[in-house]
């Protein structure tokens, strides 16, 4: 496990909640649980298979998940009220009748987590979720998002245009490169 | 760069600098006047641009708190961000996707042609297209828009081939790479285009035009520009004649500094110029600065916008390249038959993996969305922008309680869609749709209204003073050295990008001033 990565974090308002913004993905490795500074193993374990149900990509290990934990670790750090929301949420989703969340079937999952939907800890999650795991290059990757060219000098001479499957458009429409 | 007196009373303090406020100051100084121009954000550099779309969004955008009311999408999905627009030197022509378009003839005199819409405060503009049409021209080769001064078009990316492809098919006939504030060739000393992406971040190369490395480095130039970053303006006050005397302002240190002006033009954007009006009560203008007609901050209008995304077999990659790529401008003019007033354009639009997370609808979640999202590479996008109806009702307002860090309220934006608003971009949203199907679309998205860009006509122009804040030079009704000198003063919204017409605004508004001073009027 390597050293714990340090976070920038800004703050800004998407759908009503707080967002963490990644300034560096943490590194994980896939073959091993992280340490956390503030969650629990169980909290940690819990928050990982919500995470994939959220936005579940069959593409990803579960590497592109334990960073989204990670970023809700490091948020738990910074501020007590988000530790406690998500201790609490997490204490709740593992209290139902049908068991610990993360033994949960996919279906029963997805129920538990249709149900908060609407409470901060959920939104919490979602939000800082979506933040940090789209703006992952690991996770652009595999999902087939190329990101900046600018290193490459744009992608005026890298596929801005090499879409084949349609006829070009005239000139008149459109003209050809400088 | 100059640096002028604080008690100069000589100076024509312009706040805010973008498309206006930019515009102006250099037109200001390009005929002798000096000009303080305050700037609320920090002063950014194509060096410092990010190509990323989350840290761009925290360096750029102006995140003060706002809130929002009304029926509108936005007050659900974003409540305390009803605007995408930039706190930041150049203001949001560094975050604009560069689409240049004229107003129509007809776009003026909306309510004449489109006679009584229930429940719009149409209004006809105090100006025509033909008052316009030598400073459009100005504007143009300022801004070395494309298809203009002999500027070739734009190559087309892989996402406007899509668009073309479709929307001819389904019959479509003015369809091209639009005309853009994008250098298609080098031009005064800027490069032409990389196809980047990443229009919204802040152009890296340069070839897109902004305030920020055009006008603002030419006003500076003359001597004659004093620039001051983070100075966030609080209160214009005026004397006992009731002229505007001086400016009031918090310095990057949180001072208070007090500039004296001869005239002052408010160019904040179609929030906050309201509300510094608002915020500038006195005994004497009880409801606001310039507020007789009651109609300051009323009005407000923010387009008809809306996106669709179509899902292919093949891969399309949209988000190479100019993120306005290309135009469908068929359903731009009056057709009533389409069951609505006014027209709109269809503009391909893209988003980088984390935007398109955030913004193909916003708070979905679970197998539908990330499949969505599975399909991103295979994705092309489409903008509709089209004419809002003003409303009375919609209005930017000071909040009753909630102030902001230096003590004055902040602004509430309310905003119902009207009927004829629904009526649009639900035929838009079908026509963007059927012009994916005809190219083999799996799947196609209707995408809701992101955090307005298009911000306008809260202090709009009127010939009459009871229906609006100014004339048609801008100057306010009410104060004779004070001037709106953004899209604020748009009467309405017309069914174009509204950068061009701001900025050619400004210059005409330019040539009004320095004829004023020099006569001694103001």
């Amino acid at each position: 496990m390597k050293r714990r990565d340090f976070l920038k974090t800004g703050a800004l308002v998407v759908a009503g909640t707080a967002v963490a913004i990644t300034g560096l993905i943490p590194e994980v490795r896939a073959d091993a649980v992280p340490a956390f500074a503030t969650l629990k193993p169980e909290e940690a374990e819990t928050l990982l298979k919500m995470t994939r149900q959220i936005y579940p990509h069959s593409k990803l290990d579960d590497a592109a998940y334990w960073k989204v934990v990670k970023q809700l670790d490091t948020a738990s750090q910074a501020d007590p009220a988000t530790a406690k929301l998500l201790a609490d949420g997490v204490a709740q989703l593992n209290s139902s009748s049908s068991g610990k969340f993360a033994g949960m079937s996919d279906n029963q999952q997805l129920d538990a987590l249709k149900g908060i939907e609407n409470t901060p800890f959920f939104q919490k999650v979602q939000s800082v979720e979506l933040a940090s795991l789209y703006n992952d290059p690991a996770v652009w990757k595999a999902l087939g998002y190329q990101g900046p060219a600018y290193s490459i000098g744009g992608y005026v001479h890298h596929g801005f245009n090499d879409l084949a499957w349609l006829p070009d458009p005239p000139e008149s429409a459109s003209p050809k490169p400088a | 760069m100059s640096k002028h007196e604080l008690n100069d009373d000589s100076v024509v303090v312009i706040v805010g600098s973008g498309a206006g406020g930019g515009t102006l100051a250099n037109e200001l100084c390009q005929r002798g006047l000096k000009v303080v121009l305050l700037e609320a954000g920090q002063r950014q550099s194509t060096a410092t641009f990010h190509n990323d779309e989350w840290f761009a969004f925290n360096q750029l955008a102006w995140l003060d708190k706002r809130t929002t009311s009304g029926n509108w999408r936005i007050a659900k999905d974003f409540p305390n961000l009803p605007a995408w627009i930039c706190k930041t030197v150049g203001g949001t022509t560094v975050h604009w996707a560069g689409a240049s378009l004229r107003l129509k003839e007809h776009e003026f005199k909306t309510k004449t042609i489109y006679s009584d819409v229930k429940g719009a405060n149409l209004l006809d503009w105090p100006i025509t297209l033909a008052d316009l049409e030598p400073y459009y021209a100005k504007a143009e080769n300022k801004m070395g828009v494309t298809r203009t001064n002999d500027i070739p078009g734009l190559p087309g990316n892989n996402n406007f081939k899509v668009m073309y492809n479709g929307a001819t098919r389904v019959g479509y006939k003015t369809v091209h790479t639009g005309r853009m504030a994008i250098n298609s060739r080098p031009r005064e000393g800027r490069s032409a285009c990389w196809q980047l992406g990443f229009c919204f971040q802040g152009c890296k190369s340069g070839a897109k035009w902004s305030t920020l490395y055009t006008e603002i480095p030419k006003a500076e130039a003359t001597g004659k520009l004093d620039l001051r970053p983070q100075s966030m303006v609080l209160q214009i006050q005026h004397d006992k004649s009731g002229k505007a005397t001086s400016v009031l302002y918090a310095d990057k240190d949180g001072n208070h500094q007090l500039q004296k002006a001869r005239l002052v033009c408010v160019a904040g954007n179609s929030i906050e110029t309201p509300r510094l009006l608002l915020n500038s009560s006195s005994s004497m203008f009880p409801h606001g600065l310039a507020n007789s007609s009651g109609q300051v901050g009323k009005n407000y209008m923010r387009h008809t916008t809306g996106s669709v995304f179509g899902v292919f077999k093949e891969p399309v990659h949209m988000y190479r390249g100019t993120v306005m790529a290309g135009i469908v401008q068929d359903e731009n003019g009056m057709n009533p038959s389409r069951g609505f007033a006014g027209g709109f354009e269809l503009e391909t639009i893209a988003l980088g993996l984390p935007f398109a997370a955030a913004f193909l609808n916003p708070g979905a979640w679970g197998r539908d969305y990330a499949s969505l999202l599975e399909d991103f590479p295979n994705m092309a996008g489409m903008w509709i922008v089209g004419e809002d109806m003003p409303q009375e009702s919609n209005a930017v307002t000071l909040h009753p309680s909630e102030k902001d860090k230096f003590g004055l309220p902040i602004p509430n934006v309310h905003y119902d869609d009207h009927p004829n608003d629904i009526a649009m971009r639900n035929y838009a949203f079908k026509r963007g749709a059927a012009i994916y199907d005809a190219v083999g679309a799996t799947r196609t998205v209707e995408v809701p209204p992101y955090p307005s860009t298009h911000n306008l006509g809260t202090c709009r122009q009127s010939e009459l003073p009871r229906d609006g804040v100014c004339n048609k030079w801008g100057q306010t009704h009410d104060v004779k050295n004070l001037f709106i000198s953004d899209g604020s003063q748009f009467t309405t919204s017309a069914g174009e990008n509204p950068t061009l017409t701001i900025v050619t605004l400004a210059i005409r508004q330019a040539d009004y001033i320095a004829e004023q001073c020099t006569k001694r009027n103001i």
